[in-house]
């Protein structure tokens, strides 16, 4: 259990609107994950629904209830911090236990608890370790377990993975799924990575300027952006976004290819560039070239190892039925 | 620092500062103990002799003895209380953001800088004084008797003096504390239903203990050899004679410069025994 809506939510910092008025759903049991560069405003949306900010009008409703006026405590919500914001004084055990003692549940049962989480997270040989001792994993796994012996109505993560190295993140994304899929509570992540965003998410808000840009599954973003911004925030590497006379050519303002949805050829092709630099993955081979169609360099991927010497001529052609077309405004034509 | 010629070349420069260091705390040690065995009286006789224990006896035997070392024991403990207390309260106070901080803080900082001398002078003659100080008037106003505080209270007064100049100490040390505690930290306690008094009592108060630490183990040093505010207000009257103004009274009122090592030596002995107490007991907060 674990809808939470928000209707017509705004916030201003003094006269500063940070947040115009926004209206969300999130659905019980789903996995969303707010996505957007930084300072658009989604880590401050997630502290609204925590509680942490007041926010300035509208509504939050939590399984139907009102909750705007809630104190953090009193909404069913568990948070997981970005810094992790573990008890540094307190061994693992006493910082998982924390919240049960502060709801003043019965001893045996906060064992049992304790227990049953340590296990679902391995953490069982670590709970008499002071968070000191702990790897940055670790903590993580500790911060997760502080808040499922909650049994909350929604986790809310913000940005946890941020302060990982490469190799654990991956990892840990993988934890956290896992997590989703046993547990089947509702999840709200924020995530500045658009990787994370869509690996992990049921459903994805992208975010600017406090504004949803759009909101839908992952697939959804990436094959039909609903405007420009999401169109190049949304799939590694960038989309190309082309505009000018051969944005014209197909009667829109801007047009948009997926770095994977052009062919690169030596010999024919719609568009003649110059190769710039390559980056060689093993599995795929992203080139930049600079063609004539447009000032920035375009992005093209191929499967495997691929070559193309610095500097010699090759032709790019987008496959048409992956081109995205947007207006004057930026928005999507279909 | 890592090649054998560089750590010598540091002995070498270090040298001096722990020479004049060593010397500086060796010789007057060392003189205390010469004279203590002596007896020594500068203005009937001078220099005597060797006497053996005799100044150590006649020191712990005299009747001054034990309230003195009482009286030192309760200044120190009362003003440790009351500085740690109201620093804790006031350094919150002064972490919450508000109109003025600036001038605020260095307002409060501001007593530390008065010297003690002054401080006590100007307790005494402005605050305390039975006729014409500030609570007199006020106790007036509401319609009391005034209170003759360094007479009738005085280690009440003098501890409320010494408190009044270290609570800056102890402000500080605990904001700069206080200031450093990880706000998220302080938000997850809120997620996890702990109101205003428990995160106080299980976040602040903890994260608080080495800072409240320093500040006790320091001020103990200070406050155990507390003098001027003595001398200015009672005089080492009305019960408010401790152990370093007793030392005081046999080396130059009683002129027996003997007796006073001696005495000087059962303090370097107590500020020692106190000193591996406050270790043992909260010591172990300065480990993890």
């Amino acid at each position: 259990m674990g809808r939470i809506q928000l209707k017509s939510v705004t916030k201003s910092f003094g006269d500063i609107q940070v947040i115009p008025p926004l209206d969300l759903t999130i659905e019980d049991g789903e996995f969303t994950v707010f996505v957007g560069p930084s300072g658009c405003g989604k880590s401050t949306l997630l502290r609204l629904i925590a509680g942490l900010e007041d926010i300035t009008t509208g509504t939050i409703e939590i399984d139907g209830n009102d909750a705007t006026n809630l104190v953090p405590a009193k909404r069913g919500l568990a948070m997981v911090f970005q810094s992790y914001a573990l008890y540094p004084h307190m061994s693992v055990r006493k910082n998982i236990a924390f919240p049960l003692k502060m709801a003043k549940m019965d001893p045996a049962e906060i064992d049992k608890r304790i227990e049953a989480a340590a296990s679902v997270l391995n953490l069982t040989a670590y709970l008499d370790r002071r968070p000191g001792q702990l790897s940055g994993g670790q903590r993580q796994r500790v911060a997760i377990g502080r808040a499922i012996v909650r049994e909350p109505a929604a986790f809310l993560f913000d940005e946890p993975l941020s302060n990982l190295d490469a190799a654990l993140r991956v990892g840990m994304r993988l934890e956290i799924s896992e997590l989703h899929k046993r547990l089947a509570t509702t999840m709200i992540y924020v995530t500045h990575d658009q990787v994370e965003a869509m690996t992990m998410a049921d459903k994805i808000v992208v975010l600017q300027a406090g504004v949803i840009e759009q909101v839908g599954s992952p697939l959804e973003l990436y094959q039909r952006p609903r405007n420009t911004f999401v169109a190049g925030f949304i799939g590694s590497p960038k989309m190309n976004l082309i505009s000018g006379a051969e944005a014209q050519k197909h009667d829109a303002a801007t047009i948009g290819i997926r770095p994977e949805h052009i062919d690169i050829s030596e010999s024919s092709g719609a568009w003649k560039g110059k190769i710039g630099v390559s980056e060689h993955l093993g599995s795929d081979t992203f080139f930049h070239v600079q063609c004539d169609v447009t000032d920035e360099p375009l992005t093209v991927r191929a499967t495997g190892e691929v070559s193309f010497k610095y500097g010699s001529e090759v032709y790019l052609t987008p496959r048409p039925e992956h081109l995205h077309r947007f207006n004057e405004q930026g928005l999507r034509i279909e | 620092m890592a090649t054998k010629a560089s750590r010598s070349a540091a002995r070498l420069m270090m040298a001096p500062a722990v020479i004049l260091l060593l010397g500086w705390m060796l010789v007057p040690l060392i003189m205390t103990l010469w004279f203590s065995f002596r007896t020594y009286l500068p203005l009937r006789g001078g220099d005597q002799g060797w006497t053996g224990f005799d100044n150590y006896v006649r020191f712990v035997s005299s009747s001054a003895f034990w309230p003195a070392v009482q009286t030192t024991l309760v200044i120190v403990l009362g003003v440790l209380v009351i500085t740690v207390c109201l620093g804790i309260l006031l350094a919150i106070l002064l972490d919450q953001p508000m109109w003025g901080q600036g001038v605020v803080r260095i307002l409060v900082i501001a007593p530390f800088f008065v010297m003690p001398t002054v401080s006590a002078l100007v307790w005494k003659n402005m605050f305390m004084d039975p006729v014409n100080g500030l609570l007199a008037h006020l106790w007036r106003f509401f319609g009391a008797d005034p209170i003759s505080w360094l007479s009738d209270a005085s280690l009440q007064s003098i501890i409320m003096i010494v408190s009044w100049q270290w609570l800056p100490f102890a402000t500080l040390i605990l904001l700069t504390a206080i200031q450093s505690l990880d706000s998220e930290q302080l938000e997850a306690a809120e997620m996890d239903g702990a109101p205003v008094l428990k995160r106080f009592a299980y976040i602040v108060l903890p994260h608080l203990s080495r800072a409240i630490t320093i500040v006790i183990l320091i001020q103990t040093i200070f406050l155990l050899a507390i003098f001027a505010e003595i001398f200015v207000t009672t005089g080492g009257a009305f019960g408010t004679r401790t152990l370093s103004y007793l030392i005081f009274q046999r080396v130059l009122e009683s002129q027996n410069v003997g007796l006073g090592s001696a005495g000087g030596v059962y303090a370097i002995i107590l500020a020692n025994i106190v000193a591996i107490f406050l270790m043992r007991i909260v010591g172990k907060n300065l480990d993890n």
